[in-house]
């Protein structure tokens, strides 16, 4: 999954987008995140000064969400869902096998590719669900997260 | 030779196993073979067990054809698809399907039926006819009829959703929002996606009509991130309803203005409650607040704002069109109407069933859902999402009503029902409860963000077998603490499946680790 490169221009530019109001924020950090995958320190101060907010309240906003990522991830993000539905069809295993399989713990990346837990995909009667780089899966098995593993590291 | 109208859900779960594959592959074959067809993408119908669930139409039939994976559709073409022709596959006529045609389809009837991006579609089938109603009718009979229909909120607190209406529209601004509240974060849901990949259109007219009623000019819809399917199709909707004239300025020379911003959250579980996404619209952290002022009126840039969730709102056009009585005949008690449940998790035939309330716990279990996907026993059903009570095998006879879950400890919520078999270690379920509730936990009041670390920890300390007794009691003393006193329910109902789990399968403690 090729990423944009973020720079002050490509900022701005979001944020003409959106328009450079307070309330912005979360919506502009949002794309930031789905286009570049994470937020770097200079984008901070950046859109602090652009939308009229404190350091301070920008950084809370980030550090606030989940998706907001202050490191860059990956290549690959693969997101396995630890909620209940998927709880219930063997996600603990899934994850087990994930961890082994992709060398890494949670939060955690290895070889390009950044392991991560999901609460609910809102893919309950497929479960367990699994979503890599944007994309949700269904009644994911062992055996089928190493394939789908493999054909994203084919697109590569 | 006629066209052959084809049909293969856009919808994230059959997308998520197969369905574009599934379209793709249709396509190319029928050029291969020269078979002319209209491949349309629609919603699901909520059979989610059966998709990808393909149908073609015949003689103004639907003929369906369930767990269709693109392999399968060499064979189907060579077997006749175009014709309906008989297939491994092929279930019959879809309003046929058992599993479709005994549900109380009031607010998802469109879903699965019509192609979502097709103005003209939603048109033909009741689109915007109760908002072209309620102009004439007038705000104050929309209002009426909201409340008396006995509509209450979906999203899970159950709040009578007249008096919500009612409140906003008395209250004197310049401005009045309504935000829809998009962001479906329990475990086990997934009607609200439903609804906005199958009816789009449908919950635009519903949000332009609680526009109307209480004098918001203004809509926004509060997505979570994780739905990005769902928010390209409501995305092209809104342009879609913007482009014929249904959002914007004087619609349909009306002389009512109203448009929709569509807003995407950021992994934030506590942003479905609404103050906390109310914050979060405002572009701040998602940090609930108190209550009063309640937000009809003081709600979103301090506004008056009227919060519901997709399906409440999604409910409204029927009231409007085939009147209050209608809905309100459906269900029991205070229970008016129907609610869409969700079953989910370790089960044969999950998917999404809208039946009134009044049914039991067991018959969608069994009847519906046909029991365990494993075959083994079911051990505990959690309703109502996270902060929902754990069931065991002996309370399944409950009647679906809110005030009879209220009684026993339990919730409906937004009616995620999710199965379990008798492989579950509950003391790893309530765990994960308090664990889950230190995650997503906003931080602002102490019981819920020191309470639920606190619980995992003790929890712990139970399962290692450490000072059971007193480790049982401090937990129960902890659970009354954070129902008492968090200040939504985050904290609030953590307790909830903590407390199922003491009182029903308390066994689980007992098993894992030896007393010390």
């Amino acid at each position: 999954m090729a990423r944009e490169p973020i720079n002050r221009e490509t900022t701005s530019e979001l944020v003409r987008q959106f328009g450079a109001k307070p309330e912005m924020l979360v919506q502009v950090l949002q794309a930031i995140v789905m286009r570049h995958g994470w937020i770097p320190e200079e984008t901070i101060r950046q859109l602090a000064s652009e939308l009229n907010l404190s350091r301070a309240d920008v950084y809370g906003v980030v550090n606030y969400y989940h998706d907001f990522r202050t490191e860059p991830p990956g290549e690959h993000i693969v997101k396995i869902c630890q909620a209940e539905a998927c709880q219930a069809m063997g996600s603990r295993a899934l994850t087990d096998h994930a961890r082994e399989s992709l060398r890494t713990d949670m939060h955690g990346t290895h070889n390009d590719i950044t392991l991560e837990p999901v609460y609910c995909l809102g893919n309950c009667a497929c479960a367990p669900a699994v979503m890599i780089d944007g994309k949700t899966h269904g009644r994911v098995t062992p055996d089928r997260l190493n394939e789908l593993v493999g054909t994203m590291k084919e697109s590569r | 030779m006629s066209v052959t109208k084809i049909y293969v859900p856009r919808e994230t779960s059959a997308v998520s196993v197969g369905a574009d594959e599934v379209a793709i592959e249709i396509a190319r074959e029928a050029k291969r073979t020269g078979a002319r067809i209209e491949l349309i993408r629609n919603g699901s119908w909520g059979a989610t067990w059966l998709e990808p669930l393909v149908e073609v139409e015949v003689g103004g039939m639907r003929i369906a054809y369930g767990n269709v994976s693109a392999s399968d559709v060499p064979g189907l073409f060579a077997a006749g698809l175009v014709d309906g022709g008989e297939h491994d596959c092929r279930l019959g006529p879809i309003n046929e399907v058992p599993y479709l045609i005994n549900q109380d389809r009031w607010t998802f009837w469109r879903c699965g039926l019509i192609d979502p991006l097709s103005l003209e579609d939603f048109r033909l089938h009741q689109g915007f006819k109760a908002l072209e109603k309620a102009f004439v009718d007038g705000a104050a009979v929309v209002v009426d009829a909201v409340t008396e229909s006995g509509l209450r909120g979906r999203g899970g607190a159950g709040f009578p959703t007249g008096i919500k209406w009612r409140t906003v529209a008395e209250t004197e601004a310049d401005q009045k929002y309504i935000a829809c509240n998009a962001d479906e974060g329990d475990s086990g849901t997934f009607s609200d996606r439903l609804l906005m990949e199958g009816d789009p259109l449908g919950l635009i007219e519903s949000m332009a009509i609680a526009g109307f009623a209480v004098g918001a000019s203004k809509g926004y819809v509060y997505l979570r991130s994780e739905y990005p399917l769902t928010y390209s199709i409501l995305a092209r909707a809104l342009d879609i309803a913007r482009e014929g004239g249904w959002l914007g300025t004087n619609i349909q020379d009306s002389g009512f203005d109203f448009d929709i911003e569509l807003h995407l959250g950021a992994g934030s579980y506590v942003c479905g409650e609404e103050t906390a996404m109310l914050e979060s619209l405002e572009g701040k952290k998602g940090i609930v607040r108190y209550k009063p002022p309640l937000p009809a009126h003081e709600g979103l840039f301090g506004k008056p704002t009227v919060v519901n969730n997709v399906v409440t709102l999604g409910s409204v056009p029927n009231i409007v069109n085939l009147g209050s009585e209608r809905y309100s005949e459906m269900g029991v008690n205070r229970s008016k109407g129907t609610l869409a449940f969700q079953l989910a998790g370790n089960i044969r035939r999950g998917g999404l069933v809208e039946k009134s309330f009044g049914i039991t716990l067991r018959e969608l279990i069994d009847d519906w859902g046909g029991g365990t996907a494993s075959g083994r026993p079911v051990k505990a059903v959690q309703v109502g999402g996270p902060l929902g009570a754990y069931l065991s095998a002996e309370q399944l006879d409950i009647t679906l009503d809110y005030e009879a879950f209220i009684d026993i400890g339990a919730m409906i919520g937004h009616g995620g029902i999710v199965v379990f078999d008798d492989t579950v270690d509950m003391a790893q379920q309530a765990r994960f409860a308090m664990e889950f509730c230190a995650i997503e936990s906003c931080g602002k009041c102490t019981p819920c963000r020191i309470g639920s670390t606190r619980g995992v920890e003790v929890i712990d300390r139970m399962i290692a077998g450490e000072n059971r007794e007193e480790n049982y009691d401090l937990l129960v003393e902890l659970c009354d603490t954070m129902e008492a006193a968090s200040l939504c329910a985050m904290g609030g109902m953590t307790p909830y499946p903590v407390r199922s789990v003491l009182n029903h399968f308390a066994e689980d403690f007992a098993s894992s680790g030896d007393d010390k």
